[in-house]
């Protein structure tokens, strides 16, 4: 227990606590400036979260997501990669999912099952196929992301329209019954709040993630690789097969975000013309949960928990939701610049290593 | 022929919010300092432009109205701008970080704004003075050219003549020769007395400001007003500009016109029966696709300022 | 001596970084026209001396006092101002520009809103000529050679107008014959009224062109002596501060079978040319074999390729008779070979890594330390402390990051590392770079007690000494080709020196 503790009085996890803090008083200060009562918005947003039953199911089902796509950018990350295509392999991953669940006729269980995994499959090809670009060709994969995110949402739209629409909608058709993986008993249980199966898998991801990371010998090719490449590859490593195997990785997380979002919330895909943005949170859950797995998941629920909450602002307070969606800006531009942090509690610092 | 003329004639629409975006990423990166954040100045420049063109014609100053948009735009956004430069010169964060933080808080605090200050309401107010092709005199009466090249709005002969001023700014001034010094090797500049943080603070502001006229064009030009989905993607289209065109002004220029080229190519298509068999998705698709294939296929030709992605620390030098 | 007579004065200059106190209340005297060696070893406390005086750094307390008076020179600007110009060992200068383009940058001569670049590259002719310094004004810096980018750098400093210029360790870098003719140019630039300040390690250039001699140890000034009434021996031993053995003591090899054979190896550097061109040797078991040449002259790519990390374009490797040529590292290195890299930062070590995890980057694949693969922590732990006892790392612990260890220490990791693999053949390149006289002691006996063990040992070294001092047998490199075969007992530094300048034995040097 102690042990555990000491993890919390590490800088590393000082910066983040504090950037937390500050963004949301930074928050409470606009809001006030735009003649709003932060202190009811504040309520509001816990209100929202916690208030019903149903209320915390649909929470849950929001933190789902972030958790995974901050693994996603916290293993290529780990790896020594920015991947900021996550938007793009969860795409593939929904599309894959759509495709199963729309097209093949399967037992109940095993129709999801092959749902999850076909999408998974996709969004790592997407991701690993960034990788591929990077080892043998040396493109900068920041760049390769950014494409591959417009072409996978364009993809996923040509397909859906040319082989799964729905007629005088501007969304895909819905996938079968026997496809969802939502959790019947539990929903109802929650009022009807979207429960699923991704749930399980996102806490299964989070033990893989340590366990891989810190155990495996291919964990530690990876940290070395992106630690120091070239002395990985002194060392013998295979860093291209490591960079595509680590992408790899970071897709199949992206593109089970796809499959949980079709197959246990929406039932289908709607046609946006833009990405989710989720893969641009999983930057910011990575950055604040120091790209460490439970420091992805305290993030990751934070964040979560924070942006379904903005929605009860805007209804108990009738403050904008994109104040949240500020404030996590705040967060995650002091835990990157933790200079600034530093400015505000290095007084504080002082002072209690005066009294000691 | 009209239609290579209406094709040309469009790709210039298309182009020029690319084209500013793309020059301001570009000042940037030749400064060092990556540049993800072209997306969110794009949106600043759209939000400052069409709230700022809004009031200036409620307040009747009619035809100045669009140009104070543009204006506002330009020295508005240098808030976000120096959130930018202040993250990654003054505290070192990361400088991909920087710019996804940007791109958040620029989308989220003008979606914020337009709320409180039009009542709640998603978007700005549709404007009615706008800006209108200009027909240069006499230039565009030339048959085929005159259309294809001289009847355009006047966003897009400023943003070419962007192109040829910091063209000649980079190589040919003292200026733009610290600036190409202080992004390949800065501990070079240091030590012969140029300051490199404050190159780089001005590169990384100005940067935002020019970004940000992409943004007030789309408003001013084909949208008329401010609305979440106004900047969806563009700015990710510039950065993929800045680097197809190696970093070099005239490159960035081209690859915008590319990129606008794809996008005109559609509507122009679109009479023909054939064409409008292709999905529309594939017209979307090409210039990325393309993009791809070009980077894949000219590897190791076009050569990053050196320094890119890195602070620079004095002990470093 | 009137004031005048001084250029440039220090007065009791401290400064420290958190946890080193770098200068100790140093006291320094410059005079006008002399040139002034300040000898040190690496981390004396030398550069971070004339850092301070270029601006670079601010001391934490003292006086400088420039042409007798008092200033403080909080930036490189102020620095060049008051005519002081340094030519830094990493040479600063921007790679795609030109020569021109370098020397103005800072200074850019206008006119109207452009760079005036002819008016520049003439003022830049004029100068190159005036010292006899040979610089093409229009080259890129990319397209010459490292000599000439070093004359760039003072053409810099004199177009700024220096009278006291600093040379920071500036032969490190350079042929034999591009030695000689910067100690000529400083001979050439003080003989114009100009002042400098040479630093370096180097006895042998001090008593070659220094007047005066001042040495820095651990931070503290420990003597100025004249050159003229000294010798190295004595110079030696106060820079290290105890008697100085010169020779490494060894018993004398008894080479056995070929280990490692390299027969007609072409290797591709960079831009098509062939970095190693036709090159033929062989080691035998039980002894050490130098490869003595400048940098640059295809040891890199040797290197790589004999260890898998670039593919060869024609010839052998046969390692213990095996064919290894174009073989992944991996393979190579299983095969029998070990390498401690060059440059220890960026391939021998990972630096955010703990001493363990580094000590077991080269086997961490073996069935011992992964299975199933889990990396066995247990079988890891144990070696890693194995390997600290033996080899005596200076470690807080085994979990500790090696960054934050000194430079002894960390290649003190990558030998433990390499010897611990049990090779038939060790590559040694540069391994006692940055290290001090400590260090350097241990990684030579190192590799004699590898040899005394019957293994073969390649040791490539930039410093002849080093290769003088541990070689059983001397190949010099020119070029990419060995251009001369030799033992340390039968040559000397001169005749080294001229065959590593690709003249070849008996072409004048024993006439």
């Amino acid at each position: 227990m102690n042990k555990f503790m000491s993890i919390f009085r590490r800088e590393s996890a000082v910066i983040p606590v504090v950037s937390i803090i500050i963004g949301l008083l930074l928050g409470a200060l606009i809001m006030l400036i735009g003649g709003y009562d932060p202190l009811l918005a504040y309520d509001s947003l816990i209100t929202k979260i916690f208030g019903t039953s149903y209320d915390i199911g649909e929470a849950l089902r929001s933190i789902v997501p972030l958790v995974m796509c901050g693994l996603a950018v916290a293993i290529a990350f780990r790896a020594g990669l920015f991947n900021i295509g996550v938007d793009g392999q969860i795409i593939m991953g929904s599309l894959g999912a759509l495709i199963v669940g729309t097209k093949l006729s399967l037992p109940p269980l095993l129709h999801a099952l092959v749902a999850v995994v076909f999408g998974a499959i996709l969004g790592g090809l997407w991701g690993a196929l960034i990788g591929y670009i990077k080892a043998k060709r040396g493109i900068n994969e920041v760049i390769t992301s950014i494409l591959f995110n417009f072409i996978a949402l364009y993809l996923s739209h040509y397909f859906i329209r040319t082989f799964m629409p729905q007629a005088g909608t501007q969304r895909s058709a819905m996938i079968q019954e026997s496809a969802s993986i939502q959790i019947g008993w539990l929903s109802q249980l929650m009022g009807g709040a979207r429960i699923h199966w991704g749930f399980l898998l996102t806490i299964l991801a989070v033990i893989f993630y340590h366990i891989y990371l810190n155990r495996t010998k291919w964990g530690y090719e990876l940290r070395a690789v992106g630690l120091n490449p070239d002395a990985a590859e002194y060392s013998g490593m295979k860093v291209p097969n490591v960079l595509v195997r680590t992408m790899f990785i970071s897709g199949v997380f992206g593109g089970l975000v796809g499959t949980f979002e079709v197959l246990g919330v929406f039932k289908y895909i709607a046609i946006n013309s833009v990405t989710s943005g989720l893969g641009f949170d999983g930057i910011a859950v990575a950055l604040l949960g120091g790209n460490t797995a439970l420091g992805v998941l305290l993030a990751g629920t934070l964040i979560g928990a924070l942006t379904y909450g903005s929605q009860g602002m805007s209804f108990g307070a009738e403050v904008p939701g994109e104040i949240i969606r500020m404030v996590i800006g705040f967060i995650i531009f002091f835990v990157a610049a933790p200079g600034i942090v530093r400015l505000f509690f290095r007084p504080l610092t002082n002072k209690m290593k005066k009294k000691v | 022929m009209d239609i290579i003329s209406n094709l040309i004639n469009g790709t210039l629409v298309f182009s020029t919010a690319f084209i500013f975006a793309a020059l301001g990423g570009l000042i940037s990166e030749r400064s060092g300092v990556i540049n993800i954040g072209l997306e969110g100045f794009m949106v600043s420049g759209a939000f400052f432009s069409a709230v700022i063109a809004y009031y200036a014609e409620s307040a009747g100053l009619g035809g100045l109205s669009p140009w104070l948009g543009v204006i506002g735009a330009f020295v508005f956004s240098a808030v976000f701008s120096s959130i930018h430069a202040i993250a990654t010169i003054g505290f070192k964060a990361n400088q991909v970080v920087s710019g996804v933080v940007v791109n958040i808080l620029a989308a989220s605090s003008t979606f914020f704004l337009v709320k409180l200050i039009f009542e709640g309401s998603a978007e700005s107010p549709l404007l009615t003075t706008v800006f209108h092709k200009f027909r240069i005199p006499f230039l565009s009466d030339i048959p085929f050219i005159g259309n294809a090249f001289f009847n355009n709005y006047p966003t897009t002969y400023i943003a070419i003549g962007f192109v040829i001023l910091i063209y000649f700014i980079i190589y040919k001034t003292s200026t733009g020769l610290r600036l190409r010094a202080v992004g390949e090797h800065p501990g070079a500049a240091d030590t012969v007395g140029v300051k490199v943080n404050r190159m780089r603070y001005m590169a990384v502001i100005l940067s935002g400001s020019i970004a940000a006229l992409g943004g007030a064009t789309i408003v001013l030009t084909s949208n008329g007003n401010f609305a979440f989905n106004t900047i969806s993607g563009q700015g990710y289209i510039a950065l993929a500009a800045v680097i197809f065109g190696k970093w070099n002004p005239v490159g960035a220029m081209l690859a915008s016109l590319f990129f606008g080229l794809a996008q005109a190519v559609k509507d122009q298509l679109q009479i023909f029966e054939f064409a409008a068999r292709i999905p529309n998705e594939f017209f979307y698709m090409l210039p990325y696709v393309l993009t791809m294939l070009v980077l894949i296929g000219a590897v190791g030709k076009a050569r990053a300022p050196k320094a890119l992605g890195e602070p620079y620390e004095v002990g470093k030098r | 001596m009137t004031k005048a007579d001084i250029a440039l004065e220090l007065k009791g200059i401290t400064k420290s970084f958190p946890g080193v106190l770098a200068n100790d209340s140093i006291s320094f005297q410059l005079k006008r026209g002399e040139i002034h060696a300040l000898l040190g070893e690496n981390g004396a406390g030398k550069s971070t001396l004339m850092s301070i005086v270029f601006g670079l750094y601010q001391p934490d307390a003292g006086e400088i006092y420039v042409n007798g008076q008092k200033e403080v020179i909080d930036s490189p600007n102020k620095a060049i101002d008051l005519g002081i110009g340094m030519v830094h060992q990493h040479f600063k200068l921007v790679e795609p520009f030109t020569v021109t383009e370098n020397i103005i940058l800072g200074m850019e001569p206008k006119k109207g809103l452009k760079i005036d670049i002819k008016g520049a590259s003439a003022q830049v002719k004029k100068l190159s000529e005036q010292y006899k310094l040979d610089v093409d004004p229009m080259a890129r810096i990319e397209s010459i050679s490292v000599g000439m980018q070093q004359r760039v750098e003072i053409i810099k400093t004199l177009y700024r107008g220096a009278d006291i210029l600093i040379f920071d360790e500036p032969t490190a870098v350079l042929t034999p014959q591009e030695i000689s003719e910067l100690l000529e140019i400083m001979r050439r630039l003080v003989a114009e009224g100009k002042s400098i300040v040479l630093i370096t390690h180097k006895l042998k250039e001090i008593m070659e062109v220094a007047d005066t001699c001042t040495i820095i140890r651990r931070g503290k000034v420990i003597e100025s002596v004249e050159v003229a009434r000294t010798n190295p021996q004595e110079l030696a031993e106060k820079m290290v501060g105890k008697a100085v053995n010169f020779k490494t003591e060894k018993q004398a090899a008894t080479p056995g079978e070929v280990l490692l054979e390299v027969k007609d190896l072409v290797v591709e550097g960079g831009k098509g040319k062939n970095a190693v061109d036709g090159l033929s040797f062989s080691i035998r078991a039980g002894e050490i074999v130098g490869i003595a040449g400048v940098d640059g002259n295809g040891q890199t790519e040797l290197i790589e390729a004999i260890t898998g990390m670039r593919s060869i374009k024609s010839g052998e490797i046969l390692l213990q008779g095996q064919a290894v040529a174009n073989q992944s590292p991996r393979i190579i290195s299983e095969s029998g070979l070990s390498h401690i890299p060059q440059d220890r930062h960026k391939h021998g070590l990972v630096l955010d890594f703990t001493v363990s995890e580094n000590i077991l980057l080269q086997t961490y694949h073996h069935p011992e330390f992964s299975q199933r693969g889990f990396i066995n922590e247990k079988s890891r732990d144990e070696m890693a402390a194995r390997l600290v006892k033996e080899f005596d790392v200076r470690t807080p612990s085994i979990d500790t990051k090696v960054r934050s260890m000194s430079g002894g220490n960390q290649q003190k990791v990558i030998i433990a590392r390499e010897i611990d693999k049990k090779p038939q053949v060790l590559i040694a390149a540069q391994p006692t770079r940055g290290l001090d006289v400590g260090a350097i002691e241990f990684v030579h006996k190192q590799l004699i007690a590898q040899r005394d063990q019957g293994k073969a040992v390649l040791l490539i070294s930039f410093e002849l000494e080093e290769i003088l001092n541990v070689s059983d047998r001397i190949l010099v490199l020119f070029g990419g080709q060995i251009v001369g075969e030799t033992t340390p007992e039968s040559t000397n530094d001169q005749e080294l020196g001229l065959m590593m300048a690709g003249k070849h034995e008996g072409d004048g040097a024993h006439e």
